[in-house]
C-alpha cells in the first residue's frame, strides 16, 4: 500500500521535536473507515430501515418576510397516505435556540413558523405520509394565506434606524453582547496610531453565503422503542447536543432519547444545528411508527443553514518600512433571521483580529446582523476564513502600495512567542515566520539574509 | 486576447478547539479478555478520522499494536460524552481524552502483569509488539492476550481506564474582548500560481506551495489528505461557491450540483506541500487541530495571484468569470490606451 505523503520538515524547530521512540504516533496507519467507504458497506443513518417507516417532508415559506394569516392542511390531508399534518402547536416547547446549552439567549426561533415566517423556506408545516412521494404531495398541498412584510437582506440597512424587524425574540437587528451593540476589541490607541502613521489604507472586503455541501444531506431516522424511548440514528456532527437540544425541544427527559451515529458523509460544519432532529421526534411520537426526516439537495442549498455573507472593513495604520502600528476593523457577519451559531462565530473572529501580526493598537467591532434569509451558522473556519481572505488581501495591498516584497511584509509584523495579542493573550508556539520562510523555499521566492535569519522565537531582524 | 499568469501570497493562523474552550470529551477505554482494547466514544467520524487518530493514540499510550485497539462510537448510550465534530477539536481534545484514559489502563496492565511475572511494575516495559517484558531480560515477558485472559480470571482486575479533556471556560470582557479564546495555534501559508484568461474571464489555479505547521502529524498520510483536500476546498470557495450569487439580492440561488459548482479534477491545481511540527505543550503528541485552516490561506493566495495576473483588485468572494471581466472593464476604462 502506497499512501501520498507530504514531507515533514525536520529543520524548523529541531530542538522541540522529540524523535522519541514512538511506536504508532508519526506512522501511517490505514484509515479505519476507508475499505467500507470505497466497498459501499459502511453504514450510514439510511442504511436503518426498520418497518413501517413513516417519512416526513415540510412545507416551507414562500416569503421572505411575512404574516402568516391562515394555514390550511385540508387539501394536504386529503393526500392518500399522508398520516398527519405538524404544526407548530403539536412541538412541546416550539420555540428554542442551539446555544442556550453554553448560556446564549434569548430562544430565537421557532421549530415550526408561528404567526410570522422571516425567510424564504422557513418551515410551517410537517407532513408525514405513508411514502416520500405522499409527504412530498401533502407538502405541496399545505395553503398558506401570507400578508407580506417589507424584508431587509443588507447588513448594513438591517442596522439603520427605521429597518425593518426582523426577529422581535431579538428585539433589534443585531445580537446584543453583554449589553454591547457588538463583540468589541479594544486594544492601545487605534486613533493615535493613525495620527502617527506615515500612511493609513481602508479598504472594504465581501462574501457571499456558502453551502457545506457535504456528500450526505442532512438527516435521521426516528425509531420509537418498545420501552417509551426513541432511538435516533442522525448524520449530526455533534451527538450529546443534539440530545440535549431536542429534549429540551419535546420536553422530555434526556434520557428518553438515543442517538446512534458517529458515521457521517461529510459535515463541515453543516449537521451541528438542531434541525430534523426535533420534528422528526415529535412526528414518530404522534403516529408511533419509525419516522424519516432527510433533506433533498435543494434543500441543503437554499434552507439549511450556509456559511455567514461578512462584510469587513479594515483601516490601517502603517509606518513608512513597513510596520503596521494600528489596525481598526469594523465586520458584519450576516446571521440570517435567526441566531443559531453566529454569535458564537462572531466573538470566534474578534479573538482572530487582526491576524497573525503582532500590532500594537487594535480596535474592532464586530457586529451579529440579522437579515431576512437563511440562517447562517457553522461551516469550517467560520469566523475566520472571511476575515483571512480580507486580512491578507489587505496586506497584499499594503505590500504593493509600499512597494515592498509581500512575504517580507508579512515577516516583518508577524508574531512571535511572548508577544501580547489584541485578546491580551500573550502569543506561545508561534510559527508564522517559520511558514513563511518554508513556503518562500519551497516555491523559489528569494528572501534576503536577515529575513531567512527570523525566527518566531527571538526578535532577531526586528 | 492573452492568459495572464500571476503569484500570489497569503499566511494564516488557526485556533484549535472551541472558542473560549467549555468544550469537554471524555473516553473509557477497557481490555476484553481476548486482549483487546475497546475506547468508548460518542465522538462523530466525519470523514475526517478521529476513529482511526483514537485508535493511534490508544495504542502508543498503552505501548500495544493498533490492531489490540478497537473504536466504539458513537451511541449516546454506551459512549461518555463528546461536544462534537467541529471547531477544529477532535483530535486535540478526544486524542487527549483517550490518551488519559490509556495511561490509566496501562497503569493497571503493568501492576497485573508484575504480578503475573512476580516482578516490580516499575521494571516492566512496552515496545509495542503486544508482550510486557522486564527491562534488561526480555524473554522474562507476557503477551496481553494472556495477560488479559488472567487479569480477569485469575486476578480479579479490570484493566480499564477513564479519560476527559476540558479547557475551562473564558468569559471575554466586554468592554476590551480580553479572553483566553484557543488551546494553540495552527499556522500555513501559501503561494498560489494562477492564469487569467482575460477573453472570458475565467481563472485557473495551476499550482499551489502549501507550508503547514501542524504540531504534529500523528498519521503523516491523512494528515497529507486533510491539507491537501483543505486546498481544495479553498480554491473552491475562491473561485465557485455560493448559495447566493448576487448577494444580498437573493435571487439565482442554486439547487443542484448543476448549479452550485465546484472544482472537478481537471479544475485541480499542482499541490505542492511541506508540514512543519512544532509540537504544542497541550496537544496529544503535540498535535494542533489543522481541520479549517486548511481552506483558509488559498482563498487571499488566489485573490492576490488574480492581481498580479491582471491588476483587477476583487474584494468581493467568489472570484467569478463576471467579476473578472467586470474588473478588467473597469481597468480599460480607467485607462484608455
Amino acid at each position: 500500500m502506497t499512501y501520498r505523503l507530504a514531507p515533514i520538515d525536520t529543520g524548523a524547530f529541531a530542538a522541540e521535536r522529540d524523535g522519541g521512540d514512538l511506536t504508532v504516533i508519526g506512522s501511517v496507519v490505514r484509515r479505519s473507515d476507508a475499505r467500507g467507504h470505497v466497498t459501499g458497506r459502511t453504514e450510514f443513518f439510511e442504511d436503518v430501515a426498520p418497518p413501517r417507516l413513516a417519512h416526513l417532508k415540510m412545507h416551507r415559506s414562500a416569503r421572505h418576510h411575512a404574516r402568516i394569516r391562515d394555514v390550511d392542511a385540508t387539501e394536504a390531508l386529503a393526500v392518500p397516505g399522508v398520516l398527519r399534518v405538524l404544526t407548530h402547536a403539536d412541538v412541546p416547547n416550539n420555540l428554542y435556540t442551539v446555544l442556550k446549552l453554553i448560556g446564549v439567549q434569548p430562544d430565537d426561533e421557532p421549530v415550526l413558523a408561528v404567526d410570522k415566517v422571516r425567510y424564504l423556506g422557513e418551515p410551517i408545516c410537517a407532513v408525514v405520509a405513508e411514502t416520500e412521494a405522499a409527504a412530498l404531495e401533502g407538502a405541496a398541498r399545505v395553503k398558506v394565506a401570507y400578508d407580506d412584510l417589507p424584508p431587509v437582506f443588507d447588513v448594513e440597512e438591517a442596522l439603520r434606524e427605521g429597518a425593518p424587524l426582523v426577529n422581535e425574540y431579538q428585539g433589534q437587528n443585531h445580537f446584543v453582547y453583554e449589553g454591547h451593540h457588538c463583540r468589541r476589541i479594544r486594544f492601545g490607541d487605534v486613533r493615535e496610531a493613525f495620527a502617527r502613521a506615515d500612511h493609513v489604507f481602508e479598504w472594504r472586503y465581501q462574501s457571499a453565503p456558502i453551502e457545506q455541501a457535504p456528500v450526505e444531506t442532512t438527516g435521521c431516522v426516528v425509531v420509537p422503542q418498545a420501552d417509551g424511548r426513541l432511538r435516533i440514528h442522525s448524520d449530526t456532527q455533534a451527538c450529546f447536543f443534539t440530545l440535549d437540544n431536542t429534549a429540551l425541544i419535546l420536553g422530555t427527559p434526556f434520557n428518553k432519547l438515543r442517538i446512534v451515529g458517529g458515521t457521517v458523509g461529510g459535515g463541515f460544519g453543516g449537521k451541528v444545528d438542531v434541525v430534523v432532529e426535533p420534528i422528526a421526534c415529535v412526528a414518530a411520537m404522534a403516529v408511533d411508527r419509525p419516522v424519516k426526516f432527510v433533506y433533498d439537495r435543494a434543500e441543503e442549498m437554499q434552507v439549511s443553514s450556509p456559511r455567514a455573507a461578512e462584510r469587513i472593513y479594515i483601516k490601517d495604520a502603517v509606518m513608512g518600512d513597513g510596520r503596521i502600528t494600528g489596525r481598526q476593523v469594523t465586520l458584519y457577519v450576516d446571521a440570517g433571521a435567526y441566531a443559531r451559531h453566529t454569535p458564537y462565530g462572531t466573538t470566534k473572529a474578534a479573538a482572530h483580529l487582526p491576524g497573525p501580526y503582532s500590532i500594537p493598537n487594535v480596535w474592532a467591532d464586530c457586529h451579529c446582523v440579522f437579515t431576512n434569509r437563511t440562517p447562517s451558522s457553522a461551516m469550517r473556519g467560520f469566523g475566520v476564513t472571511i476575515a483571512d481572505f480580507a486580512l491578507e488581501s489587505q496586506m497584499d495591498r499594503i505590500a504593493r502600495a509600499l512597494g515592498m516584497d509581500p512575504l517580507q511584509l508579512r515577516l516583518l509584523n508577524a508574531y512571535r512567542d511572548g508577544d501580547l495579542k489584541a485578546h491580551r493573550k500573550v502569543a506561545k508556539g508561534t510559527a508564522l515566520v517559520e511558514v513563511i520562510q518554508k513556503a518562500a523555499e519551497l516555491a523559489g521566492h528569494e528572501l534576503p539574509e536577515t529575513y531567512r535569519r527570523m525566527s518566531s522565537t527571538s526578535r532577531e531582524g526586528l | 486576447m492573452a492568459k495572464l499568469r500571476g503569484r500570489g501570497y497569503a499566511s494564516v493562523n488557526y485556533p484549535t478547539g472551541m472558542n473560549l474552550g467549555g468544550d469537554p470529551s471524555q473516553a473509557l477505554i477497557h481490555a476484553t479478555t481476548t486482549g483487546t482494547f475497546v475506547v468508548s466514544l460518542s465522538s462523530v467520524d466525519l470523514g475526517q478520522g478521529i476513529k482511526t487518530i483514537a485508535a493511534q493514540c490508544a495504542a502508543e499510550t498503552l505501548g500495544l499494536p493498533i490492531e489490540n485497539v478497537l473504536v466504539d462510537t458513537a451511541d449516546t448510550d454506551t459512549g461518555p460524552h463528546c461536544m462534537g465534530t467541529f471547531a477544529s477539536r477532535g483530535t486535540h481534545r478526544v486524542g487527549n481524552a483517550v490518551i488519559m484514559a490509556a495511561a490509566e489502563a496501562r497503569g493497571v496492565m503493568l501492576e497485573v502483569a508484575a504480578e503475573e511475572l512476580e516482578v516490580d511494575a516499575a521494571d516492566l516495559e512496552t515496545d509495542g509488539t503486544g508482550y510486557i517484558a522486564v527491562k534488561g531480560a526480555r524473554d522474562k515477558r507476557v503477551h496481553i492476550t494472556d495477560l488479559a485472559l488472567a487479569a480477569h480470571f485469575k486476578h480479579g482486575r479490570t484493566i480499564s481506564g477513564r479519560g476527559i479533556y476540558l479547557k475551562e471556560p473564558s468569559t471575554p470582557v466586554p468592554e476590551t474582548g480580553e479572553m483566553d479564546p484557543d488551546s494553540c495555534q495552527a499556522h500555513a501559508c501559501t503561494v498560489a500560481v494562477v492564469e487569467v484568461d482575460d477573453e472570458t474571464g475565467v481563472v485557473e489555479v495551476l499550482e499551489l506551495f502549501n507550508t503547514y505547521e501542524v504540531g504534529r502529524a500523528l498519521n503523516p498520510a491523512m494528515a497529507t489528505q486533510q491539507v491537501e483536500g483543505g486546498a481544495w476546498m479553498g480554491v473552491s470557495h475562491a473561485l465557485f461557491e455560493t448559495t447566493e450569487p448576487y448577494y444580498p439580492a437573493r435571487d439565482h440561488g442554486p439547487r443542484d450540483f448543476a448549479g452550485y459548482l465546484m472544482p472537478g479534477p481537471a479544475d485541480l491545481p499542482v499541490q505542492h506541500s511541506l508540514l512543519l511540527e512544532r509540537p504544542a505543550d497541550n496537544g496529544p503528541y503535540g498535535a494542533k487541530g489543522i481541520g479549517e485552516m486548511t481552506a483558509n490561506a488559498p482563498i487571499p493566495a488566489i485573490a492576490n495571484a488574480i492581481f498580479d495576473a491582471c491588476g483587477v483588485r476583487l474584494t468581493a468572494m467568489p472570484f467569478t468569470p463576471e467579476r473578472v471581466l467586470r474588473g478588467l472593464d473597469a481597468l480599460r476604462t480607467e485607462e484608455p490606451c
